[in-house]
């Protein structure tokens, strides 16, 4: 099935008129420093000519809204988040902060290598599958829904304290499986529309499908605070619509399906500054 | 269909008078219009609003009104369910009589800002925001 | 009943005496308009902030009157003046009657 492909002067409006922006990146609050382009990872065999954080793809307004914490809503959730990392919960009797201290300083570069092995489980685990690991087997508390507002602001202020580094999941070793398992989800179509990930976001990035501006469909800005449901979603929230826009049954958050194609498509993004929580529409 | 006399003006204008001065044939905008203004005129200069042209997503979109000397700015989605956004009443000590915030559009439509001057008069200014609907918004 | 309503507000810590300063607002609010329908297809009731207010040492800044056309987490952005050092009081009224408030405060050089 051919793509209508559109060529948009939006694209060329929104980098234009945006006067923050600078070559190759931003700065949040005048002192993160985030950068936007990265030159392609080899183990993706020259699959993008570059790659491109979704800031880019977004009208001025919207990159606007990253470019202050006062002004990115998806702060909120961070704010909450805090309240939560010092609340005692469980049989254990413990919070995050019994354990990890603050979160400014024990989660620096945690987000940016998710998601990746662990030994002793013997398994990829997504930052929410350790989050829930940590209040069920040490905290003794319930686990959280795998994409509720509570796990996703806790991915957000995880994320907060990785701003501005490199995403750098690793693609071989123990995970190497994992990731091919996530590689060949990316390549093959799905749903009455036989579309898949790479049919939009590397064939036709920069193109408009309707109205949408394609982007290259990375991650490092999410968890992503959505204009269209005023709230954070999560990487599996956005996969799960994604597939059912294919017009196929979608998986769930969580699943292992999309554990497998969140590492690869976070390795797409190897390079790029940890973003999150970025601002889309 | 009864035509109103702002109908067989708006006809006798045509659809280029009708672009540059942004009257509605909405009955809900004229009645808050004109309970703002109480039926006073409207003049277009002394008022800034500013709209993005296209709102990447209709649920927030972000806009600044602005009129020097200015008592209040009233602003109106003239194409949503209810057309009333929010009302802006500036206090003595208001240090511009602007402001900026972020509304919710339905569809594509004028957002139009009317404002009241200290002397009492008024002015009003319309921008055209589009709406769209997204391809794989999800 | 909302639950976790924050407010947020950005103040600059001092300021020239009868400068004017930008002060940004933020409250964390779903801000439901009362359009939406649940799983059922019964509309889910109104319930927004709908009136803001910010004041300086008692004297009016600026008073919004809020519509459900508001976004979610609703934002300001205003500018005041700063004739004297002082506190700034920020309210923000719920339609089911809470009322939230925050304050900042200001010296003059």
């Amino acid at each position: 099935m051919k793509m209508t492909v559109l060529k948009s002067a939006i694209a060329g409006l929104a980098l234009v008129a945006s006067g923050a922006m600078a070559e190759g990146g931003f700065e949040i609050n005048g002192e993160i420093s985030i950068t936007t382009h990265a030159a392609t990872p080899d183990y993706l065999d020259g699959a993008l000519p570059e790659l491109i954080s979704g800031w880019e793809f977004r009208s001025a307004d919207t990159q606007a809204m990253q470019l202050d914490d006062f002004d990115n809503p998806g702060m909120l959730a961070v704010e909450a988040a805090m309240v939560a990392w010092d609340e005692v919960e469980g049989t254990a009797e413990k919070s995050c902060a019994s354990c990890h201290g603050s979160a400014e300083e024990s989660m620096v570069g945690i987000r940016a290598v998710y998601p990746k092995w662990n030994e002793t489980a013997g398994e990829v685990r997504t930052l929410a599958m350790q989050i829930n690991n940590c209040r069920t087997e040490q905290m003794g508390a319930d686990a959280w829904k795998y994409d509720g507002a509570d796990m996703s602001a806790m991915e957000a202020l995880i994320s907060v304290q990785s701003r501005g580094m490199p995403v750098n999941v690793a693609v071989d070793g123990p995970v190497a499986a994992t990731w091919e398992q996530g590689r060949e989800m990316y390549y093959t179509r799905y749903g009455q529309l036989e579309l898949s990930c790479a049919n939009c976001h590397e064939q036709n990035y920069d193109n408009n499908i309707r109205a949408d501006h394609l982007s290259q469909g990375q991650i490092n800005g999410f968890p992503a605070y959505r204009l269209k449901t005023a709230g954070l979603v999560q990487t599996h929230n956005r996969f799960k619509g994604c597939v059912r826009d294919t017009r196929a049954e979608t998986f769930s958050p969580g699943s292992a399906e999309f554990v497998a194609l969140e590492l690869y498509v976070a390795s797409r993004g190897n390079g790029l500054s940890v973003e999150a929580p970025s601002v889309r529409p | 269909m009864k035509l109103t006399r702002r109908d067989s003006i708006l006809l006798a204008m045509g659809a280029s008078a009708a672009a540059m001065v942004p009257f509605t044939a909405n009955a809900a905008v004229e009645d808050l219009i004109n309970a703002f203004t109480g039926g006073a005129a409207v003049g277009d200069a002394g008022i800034t609003l500013i709209a993005p042209e296209i709102a990447e997503n209709g649920n927030t979109v972000p806009v600044e009104v602005d009129a020097p000397g200015a008592v209040a700015i009233m602003l109106l989605a003239t194409g949503n369910p209810t057309p009333s956004v929010a009302t802006f009443n500036f206090g003595p000590l208001a240090g511009s009589q602007s402001a900026s915030t972020r509304i919710r559009l339905s569809k594509t439509q004028n957002v139009t800002a009317i404002a009241k001057m200290a002397d009492g008069s008024f002015a009003q200014a319309s921008s055209e925001v589009k709406v769209t609907i997204g391809g794989c918004g999800g | 009943m909302a639950d976790n309503v924050t407010p947020r507000v950005r103040v600059p810590r001092d300021a020239a005496a009868g400068e004017s300063i930008v002060i940004k607002t933020l409250i964390s609010h779903p801000m439901e308009s009362g359009q939406r329908k649940d799983g059922d297809g019964n509309l889910i009731p109104r319930s927004i902030i709908n009136r803001f207010t910010c004041e300086f040492n008692g004297q009016s800044v600026v008073d919004v009157t809020l519509e459900p056309a508001i976004s979610t987490n609703p934002y300001f952005e205003f500018q005041s003046l700063v004739p004297e050092s002082g506190t700034f009081t920020f309210t923000w009224y719920d339609d089911d009657g809470s009322v939230y408030t925050d304050t900042k405060d200001i010296a003059v050089s």
